[in-house]
């Protein structure tokens, strides 16, 4: 470990998360004084450009581990991993919700820059070295998120789906804070380098062990896994398309890191056999729940909710293995299960028929003769999302699993193997409905280029994941060393 | 990559090339429909003389694997291909009756390139499936199989495709993924995913329980369940047969005959490369099992596919009934059983894929598959009532057809390893020329009563094109049979060696390559 210098700044190390806070700060102040749509577009344009070049920054950013604000911010292989995607992934978001908003008349200033506040939030979360900042970072995340859910305020579900985010996201924070007061107590420190010291003494304390089932019922809140996913199908369906699209993929990333950081860094590797029942059962839970509630569905949106709380359990099955390799296949399954996300939702934010959003399975019907583009990619998608190979969904899986059974956790994956035949079944039915089943009535004129795009390459990348996994596999394996021991 | 791994890289991914260019082309336009079936034929022709080609060059008296390509890969994997002697002749099997299936497909009208397309890629992976020699490669082919076949049933099958497209798809998955866990645990243990390695690798026996059950090979029990639970879907045995009549009765003509004669291979060919050689003290003690199973497949299907009022029905059920005696040669570990298995798999793969050919050729007449709207046809119809008997026939095993020989084989192996199991077994061989011959009774014999039959027409000039091949490797191969058993027998005997190695089998007991038995009467009851 690296000795913490408490009063050295360090500010380069925080320069992405810097360059994003200025960044969404001004952007705010152009966006108050030009309160037109055209502002508005251009402040959506800005932000886009500012997460880019923050994404860009991590990209680039040193190779060592560098800590900042005297040791509770660190950037490391890890964080920087995740940073990419996050950043990355928020502007590809926004470059979508563009063509939504705009016929929403949702185009207004405040969305990009809220947009941009959360995927800050998300950035110090993943660089949390400390419990305080982990905390400081995650509501920074949330409040952003409530408004974003319900921010359709005319509209009943929209606000409903955003109280409800918030009534219940408090409650966990709460969860989370007195967890944190409990490590607090055992050990003395919120730092994550102290609180492993403590642990590898090996002196099990009954208040680190309460401490840490609150932590982590808190945290898997956040990742809405089982038993604590019951928002995340009203949020999905309740809130603008564009913002459940956001809700699927960088949030999701950002949370799991999170997680990997208190579990992995905060209790060290001792603490493994502690923490490792507990995580084993949220994943066992998550992909049941997420596998058989999904086949009732028929609203799109919500079929995604439940396809995602599946493939949060599907991660903590790596992340419950407490190894570097679990380390690594978390961070892949999140890449993958990203870019796999945003070509779904890309598709279906162009789903309108009579100038009006339609999200039922059933208006998918005969896609493939309506526009077989589209019903390629979202095929070769599902069959992704359902982890056949050789698409990148089973590769996702593969190091999943790899990682369970280094860590003897054969049981478990029993259960993942049920389920992933389980949820296969829905996909499938995706497939079956766009493929086999007669046209329904065509969707509204051409799709945007921007759509085709997103939906193109992420369908490539599934394919094309075979080739040495396109680096992504080498990055996370590069990030995830520092978990090696 | 030596020039010869450069042929097998060809023959595997040449369809999968063919595919995506149809892809790529359309079939809006008649014209255009031509071009593509011009295409894939061209394709699978190419694809099959380059196998003959690799064939030809194949050294059958040398064992170990051939043509061998090895570069590392994704994540810690090898991207690695050869051929064996068993390996290779399924891969001949594969490529031989891909250009008959495009035949039999060119009065589909329904999306032609998308049809065609499904099919080229589906070559490419089930070639792909023989030719792995890395875990992970072979399941990634074993799986990937499962899309284009799901397509195929889903969107060109008959009224209740939707139902047998699903059923096969989530059959064969979950199978599939308990494997996939097994090999996960095997690269963990063994540090490598190289099947050659693998192959030669020692897993632990000791027994210990799980859930209160005693595991009497240990972790190789649990290993070969997993592998088993797998081939055994894909195989398919009883009980976890009922996907194969759905599939085959809803799946069109030219999906049915893939199904047949290649997909039902890919289990038998993973007990011989898997569960055979590399959990051999397991396959030892299960091997009663697995007999157990067999037989009730063998006679139990038997008895069903009598009944049956369809005809894909009642193929579909035979093929169960025939794939008991695979599965039955395979366990009896010896190398009249082996040869026999190998033996049936691929004259099934001829008189299988024929039979549901000549299937085709009635419904596209009549647009039915109901046994009582036929009667009579070899009135209107002489050449099919010949093709259709010989095909029959072989399906009995007939002594003279290949279908003979690898039913007689599997028997004698099975008499070696358990006397009464080749008793039941045999009686299977009665019931199945019970229902063959009601079967082709009631076709073809008889008088004519429907009258929607009186102006069907005789096969056509492309349909005998297509019968020709088969009924001469059907009739060779019955004749000759050691033109085959000699290119895989080196590979079998090598496998049994170091199966009895392990299993600690007196080493009387191995027969000398080239087939010829040595029986040993003491060491016969061993298993």
């Amino acid at each position: 470990m690296t000795p913490l210098n408490q009063d050295s700044l360090n500010l380069l190390a925080a320069a992405p998360e810097l360059l994003l806070a200025l960044g969404a700060l001004t952007l705010l102040m152009v966006g108050v004084f030009r309160q037109t749509i055209a502002g508005a577009m251009l402040v959506h344009w800005l932000t886009i450009a500012l997460l880019c070049a923050a994404g860009i920054l991590a990209w680039i950013g040193g190779g060592d581990t560098q800590y900042a604000f005297g040791g509770v911010f660190v950037s490391d292989g890890v964080s920087r991993f995740a940073k990419v995607f996050i950043f990355f992934g928020t502007a590809v978001i926004l470059l979508l919700s563009r063509e939504y908003m705009l016929r929403a008349q949702m185009m207004i200033f405040e969305y990009p820059v809220l947009v941009a506040l959360a995927a800050l939030g998300m950035a110090m979360m993943v660089s949390s070295a400390d419990l305080i900042a982990l905390y400081m970072g995650l509501e920074l995340q949330s409040l952003a998120l409530y408004v974003l859910a319900s921010f359709r305020r005319d509209s009943v579900r929209s606000t409903e789906a955003g109280l409800k985010y918030f009534v219940l996201g408090a409650l966990s924070s709460g969860l989370l804070l007195f967890g944190a007061s409990f490590v607090y107590g055992a050990t003395v420190s919120t730092d994550f380098t102290r609180i492993a010291e403590v642990v590898a003494l090996g002196e099990t304390n009954v208040g680190l062990i309460i401490g840490l089932a609150f932590v982590l019922a808190g945290l898997a809140f956040k990742i809405s896994a089982a038993p604590f996913h019951m928002w995340t199908p009203d949020v999905y369906e309740g809130a603008p398309t564009p913002v459940t699209a956001f809700f699927a993929t960088a949030p999701k990333m950002a949370a799991a890191v999170l997680m990997v950081r208190v579990l992995y860094d905060g209790f060290g590797p001792e603490a493994v056999p502690d923490w490792q029942q507990i995580v084993a059962f949220l994943a066992a839970a998550s992909m049941l729940v997420g596998s058989i509630a999904a086949i009732g569905q028929t609203d799109i949106k919500r079929l995604m909710a439940y396809s995602s709380i599946g493939h949060m359990g599907f991660a903590l099955v790596g992340m419950a293995a407490g190894t570097e390799a679990g380390a690594r296949s978390v961070l892949v399954y999140l890449a993958v299960y990203m870019v796999m996300n945003l070509g779904v939702f890309a598709y279906i934010l162009t789903m309108r028929r009579n100038d009006m959003a339609v999200t039922k399975i059933g208006d998918l019907a005969g896609l493939w003769q309506r526009d077989g583009f589209s019903a390629l990619c979202l095929t070769i998608l599902m069959f992704s999302l359902a982890g056949i190979p050789p698409l990148a969904g089973f590769w996702a899986k593969w190091y999943t699993f790899g990682a369970a059974v280094e860590a003897g956790l054969i049981w478990l994956l029993v259960i993942a193997t049920i389920a992933a035949v389980i949820s296969a079944f829905y996909y499938l039915r995706l497939v079956k409905i766009m493929v086999f089943d007669e046209a329904a009535d065509a969707f509204d004129g051409p799709m945007g280029g921007e759509f085709r795009v997103v939906l193109g390459l992420s369908a490539a990348v599934m394919v094309l994941f075979v080739i040495g996994g396109l680096g992504i596999t080498e990055m996370a394996a590069d990030a995830a060393t520092i978990y090696a021991r | 990559m030596t020039s010869e791994g450069f042929l097998l890289n060809l023959i595997l991914w040449l369809p999968l090339f063919g595919g995506l260019v149809l892809l790529w082309m359309g079939g809006g336009r008649e014209a255009e429909r031509m071009a593509a079936r011009r295409w894939s034929l061209a394709i699978t022709v190419v694809t099959f003389l380059l196998s003959v080609i690799m064939f030809l060059g194949f050294e059958p008296t040398a064992t170990g694997f051939q043509f061998v390509t090895d570069v590392d890969w994704l994540g810690g994997l090898k991207y690695k291909l050869g051929v064996d002697g068993i390996s290779i002749l399924f891969v001949l099997l594969t490529t031989g009756i891909m250009p008959l299936v495009i035949l039999a497909s060119w009065d589909v009208d329904k999306r032609v390139a998308q049809y065609l397309a499904a099919f080229l890629i589906l070559e490419t992976l089930m070639i792909g499936v023989f030719v792995a020699l890395d875990l992970f490669l072979f399941y990634l082919f074993f799986e990937a199989g499962l899309i284009p076949m799901f397509i195929i049933i889903g969107v060109w099958g008959g009224g209740r495709r939707v139902y047998a497209s699903f059923k096969f798809f989530l059959y064969t998955l979950l199978g599939s993924i308990l494997m996939l866990i097994a090999m996960l645990w095997m690269a963990n243990y063994a540090q490598t995913t190289d099947i050659e390695m693998l192959l030669t690798h020692e897993f632990p026996s000791e027994p210990f329980e799980v859930l209160g059950v005693e595991m009497g090979a240990g972790v190789q029990t649990l290993l070969w369940f997993a592998f088993f639970a797998s081939f055994a879907v894909k195989m398919p045995m009883w009980p976890v047969h009922t996907w194969l009549p759905d599939a085959h009765v809803e799946a069109p003509t030219a999906g049915s005959v893939v199904l047949a004669a290649i997909l039902l291979k890919l289990g038998g060919y993973g007990f011989i490369r898997f569960n055979l050689p590399m959990f051999p003290i397991a396959s030892d003690q299960l091997a009663n099992f697995v007999f157990a199973l067999s037989v009730i497949a063998i006679v139990y299907t038997s008895l069903v596919a009598l009944v049956q009022t369809d005809i894909k029905k009642l193929i579909a059920y035979s093929s169960v009934a025939h794939m008991g005696f695979v599965t039955m040669g395979i366990f009896a570990a010896n190398q009249q059983g082996l040869d026999g298995a190998i033996y049936q798999m691929i004259s099934h793969g001829f008189i299988s894929g024929a039979l549901f050919l000549s299937v085709g050729v009635i419904y596209d007449r009549m647009h039915t598959r109901e046994i009582a709207a036929y009667g009579g046809l070899v009135n209107r119809m002489p050449i099919y009532a010949t093709v259709f008997l010989l095909f029959t026939m072989a399906n009995v095993g007939l002594p003279g057809t290949s279908g003979f020989v690898g039913e007689f084989l599997t028997m004698m192996g099975a008499f070696k390893a358990n006397t009464f199991v080749a008793f039941v077994a045999a009686t299977g061989v009665i019931l199945s020329a019970g229902y063959a011959l009601w079967l082709y009774r009631r076709v073809v014999f008889g008088v004519m009563t429907n009258p929607a039959l009186e102006t069907i027409e005789d096969m056509n000039r492309r349909e005998i094109v297509i019968m020709a091949p088969l009924i001469i490797a059907t009739l060779y191969f019955g004749i000759n049979a050691s033109a085959m058993i000699d290119v895989f027998s080196p590979a079998v005997s090598d496998l049994l060696q170091n199966y009895h190695a392990a299993v600690g089998a007196p080493d009387s007991l191995l027969i000398q390559p080239g087939g010829e038995a040595m029986p040993q009467p003491a060491a016969s009851s061993a298993h």
